[in-house]
C-alpha cells in the first residue's frame, strides 16, 4: 500500500527502553543521587545486621564507665549516660528511627494518593470538599498537630506511627489532588473516555501510572521529615520510651551531657541529619530522572 | 472492516447501517452550548461564552464533511458536543436514524462507531503505555481478549504505515509526530467505528509529513468505509478532503455546501473574506489589501442581528438587527446572509435576486 | 559604525555559522551547521523551513538569545560589529536598537502586570534617556503607525485585556520603539487566525518598506514566505538548501527537497480525490543526524556520493543557489552534450 511506502523510511529503529528502565539509567549517572543512596543502604543493612555487626549490648550498661569520650578502648564512640555503648547503641537506633520514617510514609501514601486521586478525578463538589477538609488539617503546623495527636493518643510506638501517618495524609493527598486534576484533563484520558471505557478502567490503565511516580517521589521527601517528627516525639517522651536505642530518644537523654561530652551528645543529631539529607537528595535525584522528556 | 469485526467476535448490530443510505449518519439540530459560570454559592454569575449557538447539520453516509472558522467559531466544541465528552445544553443528535442516548442506541454503542482524532498527538497519547497497549486498550475494553486485541493492534498499525515489529513496542516519546499522529489513527479504528472527527488533526504536523497524512486518510476512509468530519482552520486542506464544507463564525453556521460551490462561488461575505486571506502564493501578484480588518469578535457577547456585521463590507441596517437564516441558494447550497434573501430588505439582495 | 553609511554593503552578514548545544550525558547537537548569509538595508529574506530545521536557532544567533551552553562557530556581523565577540554590556545596548525580535507568542515581549504603553515608553527611555513624557509621545506615535485603533485609549491597556491580532501589533510597536535597523520576526503570524494573519503581514510589509527595515523573517508556511520575502532561504537539518528570490524559488525550485514542499501543498492544483505527492519519512534528528546531506534519506533522487559527502550550494541562476549534487551532474552532463 502506498501509505506504508510513504512511512517506509523511519528513524533507524533502537531498542526501546521501558519508561522505568529508563529512569533507572537516567538515576544511575546521577552521582549524588547514588551517593545518597549508598549511605541509606548503609545504615539500612548496619540497623538489620545490628545483632551481628555491633560490638556490645545495646541495654548493659556500666556505671563507672559513664560518658566516656570519642576514641576510649572498647568504645570506639565513646559511652552514653548510663556507660552503655554508643556505637552499638547507634547501629540498633537506625532500626526504630528508619521505621519510624518509613512507615507513617507508606500508610500515608496509600491512603493519601486513594483520597487524592479519588478527589481529583471525581472533581465537581465532591473535591471541594474532600480538599476544604483538608485544608483545616493544613492550618496546623505539622509538628504541633503531630503532637497533639500524639498526645491525646498517649505514648507509645504504635500511637506515634498513627499520629504521624494522620500529618501525612493531608500533604499527600493534596499533591495526589493536583496531579490527577491536571492528567484528567488530557486527552489521552478523554480518549479513553470515548473508547467507552469506565471510571475504574481509565484511572488504572491511564490515571495511576502517571500520578504514582510523582506522589512517590514527594513522598520519599517526607520520610526524612517523619525521622525528624519521630524523633522529636521521643525526645519529648511521646514516642519510643527508654531504655529502647532510638536516636531521637537518645539525644534526648544525652543532652544533659552536652557541656561535659558535646561531640557524643551530638552523635545520634548527626545520625538523622545525615539520614534525612540522604533521603531528600535521593528523592530530589528521582524527580529529576523522572522527568519524560518528548 | 469485515477482517477486523471477525477478530472481534461476531458483533451482532453495532456497525450495520440501520438506518438504510438515504438515512444521514449523524443529524445534529439546534445544538446548543454555553459555557460559564451560573450564580452559586458565594460566586456571581460570570460572562457566558456562547461557544455553540444554535447549530444543524447533517453528514451522510460515506462523506467528508469539512468544518472551517477561526478561532472562537465553535468548531471544536462542535465535535466534542458530538463525542459527548461535553454535554450540550440543548439540541438533538441523530446517529443513522437513532437518537443518541435513546433505547436504541445508548452512549457505549454510540461511542464504538463514533472517534475522534486530537490535534495534539503527543498529548493525546499516554506517555506511560506503549503504542501496541494504546491501540489495544479500546478493544480490551469492549471484551476483547489479550490476545485478540494486541493481533488487532498489530494490524491496525500495520494498516496505517507503522511496522509493529519496529514500533509496537515504542513509547510516545520515541517516535516522531508524524508517527504519532498515525498510532491516534490506528486507535481511533480500533473500534471499527463508522464516523471519525478529525479535530485540526494534521494541524500540529510538519508540511511534508501532513500529506502523508492525507493519503493515509483518504486510503483508510476507502478501505474502512468511514464517514469523516474535517475540522481544520487550513481551507486548502479542508477543500482537498471534504465532500461538503460547512463555514462557522461565532458559533454559528454562516455557510454550508458542496465544496466546490462554496470554494469557487462563496455566497457569504465571510468566506469570500477568509478565502482572500489565504496567501496568494503568487510573487509577483501579492495579497494588497486586507480583505476585513479587525480580530474575530469575542463570543462572549456576540453582536445583535448578523454576527458578521460588525466586519461585513456589505454592513446594511437590517444586518444588525435581525439575525439571517440559512437561506438556499440553490444545488444544496446554504448560507446565512440577508444579501441571498430577496425578501430580507437588504439593499444589494434585490441586485443578487434580479442577477440570479 | 562606517560600514552603514553606504548602502551597498550588507547590513547582516552571517558566515559559516554553526551553533551547538550540548545536551546531557557529554553529548552535542549541532542546531545549525554552517549558514551563509547575507542581507542588504530594505531587504526581506524569509527562512523557511520545518520542525529542526535550525532556523530560528539561525535567527536567534542574530541577537545572542541563547542559553550560555550553546557554542558558536563562524561570525555573525550586524550593522558592522561582530555579534558573537561583543561583551555583554554592548550587547544590551545592541538588542532592541540596532536589532529587534518579534515572536509567535506575544507573550514573551510582554509583562502581563504592567500597561502596554508604559512598557514601551519605558524601553525607549531606556535606550535613548529621553524624558518619559516625549517618550509617551514616541508610543502614541507608535500605536497609530501600526494601526491599533484608538491607539490613546489602548496604550493604557493590560496585555491581557487585547486581542490576539492587536497584542501582536503592540509588540511589532514595541520591536520598532527605538528605530532598529534590522527586525527579526520568528512565525509571528502562526498562531493567527487567517484573516489576521494577512493583516499582519501586510503591516509588516508596509512597514518595512516605509522604515527601510531589514527584515529576517522565520516561518514554515511557503505561503507566508511568498507575501512578505524578496528572498526565501530553504533551511533542511541545520543547512540552507536552497536560497534564491521569491519567484525564482516558487517557479523553479532546484532543491528536491524544496520541490517536494511545492508539490506536497494542498494547494488549488490538488485535484481532490486524487493523492498528494509526499516526501517521505519524517524531518532528521538532530542528534542521529546522517552522515552526508542531510536530505539524503528522504530524496528520491539520491546517489552514492550523497551518503558520504555533504554538498556545497550550487550557482542555478542569478542568485540562485541549491545545495545538490544532481546540480553538478546536469551542468557536467549538459556541457558534454555542447562539447560533442
Amino acid at each position: 500500500m502506498a501509505a506504508i511506502a510513504d512511512a517506509a523510511i523511519v528513524v533507524p529503529a533502537k531498542a526501546s527502553k521501558g519508561y522505568w528502565a529508563s529512569v533507572g539509567s537516567r538515576l544511575i549517572k546521577d552521582k549524588v543521587a547514588m551517593v545518597a543512596l549508598t549511605i541509606i543502604l548503609l545504615i539500612v543493612l548496619a540497623a538489620i545486621l545490628a545483632p551481628y555487626i555491633a560490638p556490645a549490648d545495646p541495654f548493659r550498661g556500666s556505671m563507672i564507665r559513664r560518658l566516656r569520650p570519642i576514641g576510649t578502648p572498647g568504645y570506639p564512640l565513646g559511652a552514653d549516660e548510663l556507660g552503655r555503648d554508643m556505637l552499638t547503641r547507634l547501629i540498633y537506633g537506625g532500626r526504630l528511627s528508619i521505621f519510624m520514617g518509613v512507615v507513617p510514609v507508606l500508610a500515608a501514601f496509600v491512603v493519601g494518593s486513594g483520597i487524592g486521586i479519588f478527589a481529583g478525578y471525581v472533581g465537581g463538589w465532591v473535591n471541594t470538599l474532600l480538599m476544604r477538609i483538608i485544608d483545616v488539617f493544613f492550618a496546623f503546623p505539622s509538628v504541633l498537630l503531630a503532637i497533639a495527636l500524639s498526645g491525646a493518643l498517649g505514648a507509645g510506638i504504635l500511637n506515634s506511627i498513627v499520629s504521624l501517618t494522620i500529618v501525612f495524609i493531608p500533604q499527600i493527598a493534596r499533591v495526589a489532588e493536583s496531579v490527577t486534576t491536571q492528567i484528567r484533563t488530557r486527552d489521552y484520558v478523554e480518549a479513553a473516555r470515548v473508547s467507552g471505557a469506565g471510571a475504574f478502567t481509565i484511572v488504572r490503565v491511564h490515571v495511576l501510572g502517571n500520578v504514582l511516580g510523582p506522589i512517590f517521589v514527594y513522598s520519599t521527601g517526607l520520610i526524612s521529615v517523619s525521622m525528624i517528627l519521630a524523633s522529636g516525639l521521643s525526645f519529648l517522651g511521646l514516642g519510643v520510651k527508654p531504655p529502647e536505642p532510638e536516636w531521637g530518644l537518645m539525644l534526648n537523654t544525652l543532652r544533659t551531657a552536652i557541656y561535659t561530652q558535646p561531640l557524643v551528645a551530638a552523635l545520634p543529631g548527626l545520625m538523622i541529619f545525615m539520614t534525612s539529607i540522604s533521603f531528600n537528595l535521593f528523592s530530589d535525584g528521582l524527580r529529576s530522572a523522572m522527568e519524560v522528556k518528548q | 472492516m469485515t477482517m477486523i469485526i471477525d477478530r472481534l467476535g461476531p458483533v451482532p448490530e453495532v456497525g450495520d447501517d440501520r438506518g438504510g443510505p438515504g438515512t444521514p449518519l449523524l443529524a445534529v439540530k439546534d445544538l446548543i452550548k454555553h459555557f460559564g459560570k451560573k450564580a452559586g454559592f458565594l460566586t456571581k454569575a460570570g460572562a457566558v461564552v456562547r461557544a455553540v449557538d444554535g447549530v444543524t447539520f447533517d453528514v451522510g453516509k460515506g462523506e467528508t464533511l469539512g468544518i472551517v472558522g477561526e478561532s472562537g467559531c465553535g468548531k471544536s466544541t462542535v465535535a466534542r458536543l458530538i463525542m459527548q465528552i461535553i454535554a450540550p445544553d440543548s439540541g438533538d443528535l441523530l446517529f443513522d436514524g437513532e437518537a443518541v442516548g435513546s433505547e436504541q442506541l445508548d452512549l457505549t454503542s454510540y461511542r464504538k462507531q463514533v472517534q475522534m482524532i486530537f490535534q495534539d498527538s503527543y498529548a493525546s497519547l499516554n506517555p506511560r503505555l506503549t503504542v501496541e497497549d494504546t491501540v489495544a486498550f479500546g478493544p480490551r475494553v469492549h471484551g476483547a481478549s489479550a490476545k485478540q486485541s494486541i493481533t488487532l493492534a498489530h494490524d491496525l498499525l500495520h494498516r496505517v504505515g507503522l511496522e509493529p515489529a519496529r514500533f509496537a513496542g515504542r513509547y510516545p516519546h520515541e517516535i516522531s509526530g508524524g508517527q504519532r499522529q498515525r498510532v491516534n489513527i490506528a486507535r481511533g479504528l480500533a473500534l471499527n467505528p463508522r464516523l471519525l472527527i478529525l479535530d485540526e488533526a494534521v494541524s500540529a504536523l510538519d508540511k511534508s509529513v501532513e500529506a502523508q497524512v492525507l493519503n493515509l486518510l483518504l486510503d483508510l476512509k476507502e478501505e474502512f468505509g468511514l464517514t469523516y468530519i474535517f475540522i481544520s482552520h487550513d481551507l486548502n486542506v479542508v477543500r482537498f478532503m471534504s465532500d461538503r464544507v460547512m463555514v462557522m463564525y461565532l458559533g454559528r453556521v454562516a455557510e454550508v455546501g458542496p465544496a466546490d460551490a462554496v470554494f469557487s462561488n462563496p455566497s457569504h461575505p465571510y468566506t469570500s473574506a477568509l478565502l482572500a486571506s489565504m496567501p496568494s502564493m503568487d510573487p509577483d501578484n501579492r495579497t494588497q489589501e486586507a480583505p476585513i480588518t479587525g480580530d474575530p469578535p469575542n463570543p462572549i457577547n456576540p453582536p445583535p442581528g448578523c454576527r458578521f456585521h460588525t466586519r461585513c463590507k456589505f454592513v446594511a441596517d437590517v444586518c444588525k438587527t435581525k439575525e439571517p437564516a440559512l437561506t438556499d441558494v440553490g444545488g444544496l447550497h446554504y448560507t446565512a446572509c440577508h444579501m441571498a434573501d430577496p425578501t430580507s430588505g437588504h439593499p444589494n439582495a434585490l441586485n443578487a435576486a434580479r442577477a440570479a | 559604525m562606517n560600514s552603514n553609511m553606504t548602502d551597498t554593503g550588507p547590513i547582516v552578514d552571517v558566515r559559516k555559522l554553526t551553533v551547538d548545544f550540548s545536551t546531557g550525558g557529554g553529548k552535542t547537537v549541532r542546531a545549525v551547521a554552517g549558514v551563509d548569509l547575507s542581507l542588504k538595508k530594505g531587504e526581506t529574506l524569509a527562512l523557511l523551513g520545518e520542525s529542526g530545521s535550525g532556523k530560528s536557532v539561525t535567527l536567534r544567533a542574530l541577537m545572542r538569545l541563547h542559553p550560555d551552553s550553546a557554542r558558536f562557530g563562524g561570525s555573525v556581523n550586524v550593522d558592522g560589529r561582530d555579534i558573537l565577540a561583543m561583551p555583554y554590556g554592548d550587547l544590551a545596548r545592541y538588542r532592541g536598537k540596532v536589532v529587534s525580535m518579534i515572536f509567535q507568542d506575544p507573550g514573551l515581549a510582554f509583562d502581563p502586570v504592567y500597561r502596554v504603553g508604559d512598557q514601551i515608553a519605558e524601553a525607549v527611555v531606556r535606550h535613548e534617556g529621553i524624558s518619559m513624557q516625549e517618550a509617551k509621545k514616541r508610543a502614541l506615535g507608535l500605536f497609530e503607525r501600526v494601526r491599533i485603533p484608538s491607539p490613546e485609549r489602548r496604550l493604557d491597556n493590560y496585555p491581557h485585556e487585547m486581542s490576539g491580532g492587536m497584542r501582536q501589533r503592540a509588540m511589532i510597536a514595541l520591536a520598532l520603539a527605538c528605530r532598529p535597523k534590522v527586525l527579526l520576526a520568528d512565525e509571528p503570524t502562526t498562531a493567527l487566525d487567517a484573516t489576521v494573519q494577512i493583516q499582519v503581514l501586510l503591516l509588516l510589509r508596509e512597514l518595512q518598506r516605509e522604515l527601510g527595515l531589514a527584515v529576517i523573517f522565520v516561518t514554515h508556511d511557503i505561503g507566508v514566505a511568498v507575501e512578505v520575502a524578496d528572498r526565501i532561504a530553504v533551511m533542511y537539518g541545520g543547512r540552507i538548501v536552497e536560497t534564491g528570490k521569491c519567484a525564482d524559488i516558487i517557479r523553479n525550485p532546484s532543491h528536491p527537497y524544496t520541490q517536494g514542499l511545492l508539490a506536497s501543498r494542498t494547494g488549488h492544483e490538488a485535484v481532490k480525490g486524487s493523492r498528494l505527492v509526499t516526501i517521505p519519512g519524517a524531518p532528521p534528528d538532530l542528534s542521529n543526524m546522517p552522515p552526508g546531506c542531510p536530505f539524503g534519506p528522504r530524496c528520491k533522487y539520491v546517489m552514492d556520493r550523497c551518503k558520504t559527502q555533504t554538498p556545497p550550494l550550487y550557482d542555478v541562476g542569478a542568485d540562485h543557489f541549491a545545495a545538490c549534487f544532481l546540480i553538478e551532474q546536469q551542468a557536467a552532463s549538459q556541457s558534454q552534450l555542447q562539447s560533442a
